[in-house]
């Protein structure tokens, strides 16, 4: 593939044409434009460019107070809007010291785990639907509607939850909740089985996918890969073994890693971890039985936004609502960083604050936009077949690109 | 490997350093550091390369504004030691107007649209950087919207009167 | 048997052997059947829309399976997402290009009015730079609601006239775009 000749653009001899992928081309899940410049079927060079949908998060998270920014980090990674909620929930209580109870921790585990299934659901199905298979895209669909189902019981909303409150959830799980999870368990497995069988070992798929984009563990480091993508380059690096958050230590799991950083190792990588969530799942449920079943937030009700009905009939609590709201409460003037295993990487929150209301400044280290900057110069030689492909197993989220 | 304490990543600095890197904390056990920009290379080269320490991940770079201070503009790195587990905050203050700093593009590849993204924050100049361009905002903007000063609603907006909301 | 449902047919004269209705009608129940819609997702709403395609709500239901990336092919503009500044001479590009007739579709509080997103960086609703048809408002809306306002487009569809796109009224609204 390498040794290919490559033209330059005064060259004379060169016949390249120029193609402008995007930014509404079918083939690129979402807003993403690459200017390529093509000889035959080759990709010569490209230019990416990014913004399309640059919303200012950053900006407005100054003018909101953390209860309220809670809906922004929701459409960072829409696949998995409640990883971002929680990461940024913890971000916060690890801001003001917040120690949230073992159930608490257990409950945000299954709800962070579920989110990681649902956006690896797309992800592969997706990359199986751009190399021509449509029907495990259908099958694992279909198991992602009972995966916003169960987030319905939760928290009322199917895509952005908004789940949770500082300090806890805003709600305790009801019993449908956990049935339809316990369904969900007994179910996804035959899917995911089928979904493997449909391609692990098509000669096709395989054909396809295997040595495409192959990336080696340096390159991935030296472009500050994270998530599915270092991992399957061969680097087990994983924020919930590493540095384990909501109690991610109390549980036994295994943090696949790939060979060579091809658009396959990917793949199975992205399976794989499914199979660990659902693992995961499992533990926490068992875990959860031991738990007293009433509690579901932090004991801190200067930060904990009291349930509404609470807040009419009882005095403590509107007061506590009022002081909330109106930002009363003196919050410490410090920085703080912290990380979450997003689904496409290390998903970080760095938080200035100058005590009051709302951050001073709020940064989200988003793993895609970081790791979607290799995509142009990592397509150079490549087809263009195998571009899209390599486009659709990087995973990348338009709202958590541009931000 | 265990975590490297603090003390000993503020030793071998302040060995090599002297004064031109100074500690300014460890909020929530994050060992924060400021640097002036003539080092701010040399001092990740160091931390990046020191067999002990091998801060080899450039987990990020952003910027923040403080319209107050002297020197305005902050540029804040974020490096972890993959090996160790251990992360390091570092940051270099600019005076206004004279915002450059050289880029860390010869270091890390993934610096590149970080330090765009500075760039397009706050105007922050990378001296160096292979291509120093707006990355999320339209090309032909011409302030930096994280600025302090820069308001978060379009200002040219007509559909949003006073009176609509009984102000 | 299967329960397939059929269209019903259009109010008309009807005798031995012949059926008289007017083309208007024919041609709308034909079209609002067979939209083909050009899906211009964005961001968190696009993917409301793809679970509206796929196996559990499924549009292909209502005749639009078929998707039209390319705008010369489309009916019916779906525009869902945040639309940036950036986006807005890409979207209207978009629009242009579209053949008559042509109906556009707001998805979401974004598309419809920029929803929570008030800065100085996103379009506040798609209608500062095209005529829109349907609003669909929700955050993302559920696909049930995507698939109402499909519904109403179909409606429309049905009961426009074949010479609405000549009406002055009609241009006058183009020409406020400053469409030709
Ligand atoms: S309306 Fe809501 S869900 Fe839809 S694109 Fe906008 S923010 Fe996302």
């Amino acid at each position: 593939m390498q040794n290919h000749p490559v033209y330059t653009d005064n060259d004379p001899q060169s016949e390249l044409s120029t193609l402008n992928l995007g930014p509404t081309h079918p083939a690129t899940h979402g807003v993403f434009q690459n200017v390529l410049q093509l000889d035959g079927e080759r990709i010569v060079s490209g230019v990416s460019t990014i913004g399309y949908i640059h919303r200012a998060f950053e900006k407005i998270a100054e003018h909101r107070p953390f209860y309220q920014i809670t809906p922004l980090t929701d459409r960072l990674n829409y696949c998995s809007s409640p990883i971002n909620n929680m990461g940024w929930h913890m971000t916060v209580e690890k801001l003001l010291n917040i120690q949230t109870p073992k159930r608490v921790d257990y409950l945000r585990v299954i709800v962070m785990e579920l989110a990681r299934i649902a956006d690896h659901i797309v992800c592969n199905g997706v990359l199986g639907v751009d190399t021509g298979a449509f029907t495990g895209f259908l099958y694992m669909m279909e198991q992602r509607e009972a995966i916003y189902e169960i987030y319905e019981e939760v928290c009322g909303s199917r895509l952005t939850t908004n789940i949770g409150r500082i300090g806890g959830f805003e709600r305790n799980f009801n019993s449908r909740a956990f049935d339809k999870l316990r369904a969900f368990l007994k179910s996804f497995p035959k899917t995911l089985k089928e979904f493997e069988g449909l391609f692990n070992r098509n000669r096709i798929f395989v054909d396809r996918t295997r040595d495409v984009a192959a990336v080696t563990a340096e390159t991935a480091l030296s472009y500050s890969w994270t998530g599915p993508l270092l991992r399957a380059a061969g680097v087990d690096y994983d924020v919930r073994a590493m540095n384990p958050y909501s109690s991610y230590e109390d549980f036994e799991f295994e943090v696949p890693v790939g060979d060579n950083g091809d658009v396959y190792s990917r793949f199975l990588v992205r399976n794989e971890e499914m199979w660990q969530s659902l693992r995961i799942i499992e533990q926490a449920l068992v875990k959860l039985d031991k738990e007293p079943g009433d509690i579901f937030h932090a004991d801190v009700p200067e930060f904990y936004l009291p349930p509404k009905e609470e807040v009419y009939n009882n005095m403590e609590a509107l007061i506590y609502h009022f002081k909330i709201v109106m930002g009363e409460i003196p919050t410490p003037t410090t920085e703080v960083y912290h990380s979450v295993e997003g689904t496409n990487g290390e998903l970080g929150f760095y938080l200035v604050n100058d005590g009051g209301r709302s951050p001073y400044r709020l940064h989200f280290r988003r793993p895609s936009f970081i790791n979607y900057q290799m995509y142009a110069p990592m397509s150079r030689g490549m087809l263009l077949s195998d571009a899209i492909i390599n486009m659709s197993s990087l995973n990348v989220i338009a709202g958590e690109l541009d931000a | 490997m265990a975590a490297i304490p603090n003390e000993d990543i503020v030793k071998a600095i302040g060995d090599k350093f002297a004064d031109a890197v100074t500690v300014i904390g460890e909020p929530y056990g994050l060992l924060t550091v400021e640097s002036g920009r003539e080092q701010i290379i040399d001092l990740l080269t160091f931390l990046k390369t020191d067999p002990s320490f091998k801060f080899t991940f450039l987990t990020d770079i952003t910027g923040i504004h403080y319209p107050e201070q002297e020197k305005q503009i902050g540029v804040i790195y974020h490096l972890h030691s993959l090996t160790t587990n251990t992360r390091i905050r570092i940051k270099v203050f600019l005076a206004d107007g004279d915002v450059h700093i050289p880029t860390a593009t010869v270091l890390w590849e993934g610096a590149n649209w970080m330090e765009r993204e500075t760039y397009d924050f706050f105007g922050v100049i990378f001296d160096g950087h292979p291509d120093l361009r707006r990355i999320l905002n339209v090309d032909d903007m011409t302030a930096f919207p994280m600025r302090k000063e820069f308001p978060l609603e379009d200002p040219n907006r007509v559909d949003k009167k006073d009176f609509y909301f009984g102000r | 048997m299967s329960d397939i449902q059929l269209v019903d047919a259009p109010a008309g004269v009807e005798g031995a052997g012949f059926f008289a209705t007017s083309l208007d009608k024919v041609i709308g129940i034909a079209r609002s059947n067979s939209l083909w819609p050009l899906p211009f997702a964005t961001s968190c709403c696009g993917i409301e829309f793809m679970a509206t395609m796929a196996s559990h709500y499924d549009l292909s239901r209502f005749g639009a399976e078929r998707l039209s990336f390319s705008p010369r092919q489309a009916d019916l503009l779906m525009v869902m997402g945040t639309i940036a500044k950036k986006m807005a001479p890409v979207l209207r590009q978009v629009y242009l290009q579209m053949a008559e007739p042509r109906w556009v579709m707001a998805v979401g509080a974004c598309a419809s009015s920029g929803g929570i997103f008030d800065t100085y960086s996103v379009l506040q609703g798609i209608d500062e730079v095209i005529p829109v048809d349907v609003y669909v408002p929700g955050c993302p809306p559920r696909p049930e609601a995507i698939i109402d306002g499909f519904m109403n487009i179909q409606e429309l569809v049905k009961t426009e006239s074949l010479r609405r796109r000549n009406e002055p009224k009609y241009q006058e609204l183009l020409a406020k775009y400053g469409i030709q």
